[in-house]
């Protein structure tokens, strides 16, 4: 396995691990709350529907020529990964409230018995909520196998890093029956967000006809380089928090 | 209509997201790789600039006073 096939299958682990706790948080809820036997339907439609979405995403994506298929999937990488990276950095910096799976778990809940009971067989609230939750956070997993996959054409490698941290929330969060409150979503976003962005940033220029110094190895240099700058961009954010609450007061 | 219309919203939503900025500073640079390189010019430092100025872009819009 290369250098850039571990960075691969590191950067879908984390980013689909960070993807499995926030849809494990909205499934346990609705499930504790309402109906398990209606979330589990939820959440084998959504599966259903993602596996018809990789099944038309892919063959697609792997068509393209090879220097469209890195520009496009570049610049996908590139628009992800700035915004996990952005959201990453507020909340490290104090900007953004950080993601609280407790809290999120709870309002779930309230939600959940707030929405008043159903005596059909099948709980249209716990299938809605539970198929949206595991949809909407899949879709992005599915994004991120496929393009990484493609692009490296290690679609098996993306896959199996992605089912491997799927599984692992699974089945911690079976066997604690709880949301992972101790993750640490925020450090696993920012890494995310670094490894989204140097891939990107690595594809598209390729994709768009430059060749960088060194071909492959230029990642060992733009990783480190955004980690290093994306931790100095948190500082000056933090710093700068102070100094818009000194100038309000 | 309407579902065409949310479908085009979610779409904008997941692809562009919180900032339009990013998603706008990303094609450019990409299309100004392409240009650059198709000249014969080393271009592969552009995407790392344009990167560091995006992301100091829209922290900065996002942490802006009032």
């Amino acid at each position: 396995m290369s250098g850039t096939d571990v960075g691969l299958a590191v950067a879908v682990f984390l980013a689909c691990a960070v993807e499995a706790v926030e849809a494990l948080t909205i499934v346990l809820a609705v499930g504790v709350t309402r109906s398990w036997r209606s979330t589990f339907i939820g959440i084998g439609a959504a599966v259903v529907l993602l596996g018809g979405v990789t099944a038309a995403l892919g063959p697609a994506l792997t068509a393209l020529p090879l220097d469209v298929l890195r520009a496009v999937v570049g610049g996908l990488l590139l628009v992800f990964g700035l915004q996990w990276l952005r959201k990453a950095i507020l909340r490290a910096s104090g900007h953004k409230a950080r993601h609280d799976e407790p809290a999120i778990f709870e309002a779930q809940r309230s939600a959940a018995r707030a929405a008043g009971g159903s005596d059909a067989a099948l709980d249209p609230y716990s299938f809605t909520i539970a198929f949206k939750g595991v949809f909407l956070e899949g879709l992005e997993v599915i994004f991120i196998v496929l393009t990484f996959g493609a692009n490296q054409h290690r679609v098996g490698l993306a896959a199996a890093a992605a089912g491997v941290a799927v599984a692992l929330v699974v089945v911690v969060g079976i066997a604690i029956h709880a949301p992972l409150a101790r993750v640490p979503e925020n450090t696993m976003k920012f890494a995310v967000g670094v490894m989204l962005t140097s891939f990107g940033m690595f594809w598209g220029a390729e994709g768009a006809g430059a060749r960088w110094p060194g071909n492959d190895a230029a990642l060992l240099a733009i990783i480190p380089a955004l980690l290093v700058f994306s931790l100095a961009a948190g500082a000056v954010m933090a710093h700068r928090r102070v100094v818009l609450a000194v100038a309000e007061t | 209509m309407t579902r065409i219309a949310a479908l085009g919203n979610f779409v904008w939503e997941f692809v562009v997201g919180d900032d339009w900025r990013v998603a706008a500073g990303v094609v450019l640079a990409i299309a100004l790789t392409a240009l650059v390189a198709s000249a014969g010019v080393p271009a592969w430092w552009i995407l790392p600039v344009a990167v560091a100025a995006v992301l100091v872009l829209t922290l900065w819009h996002a942490t802006r006073a009032g």
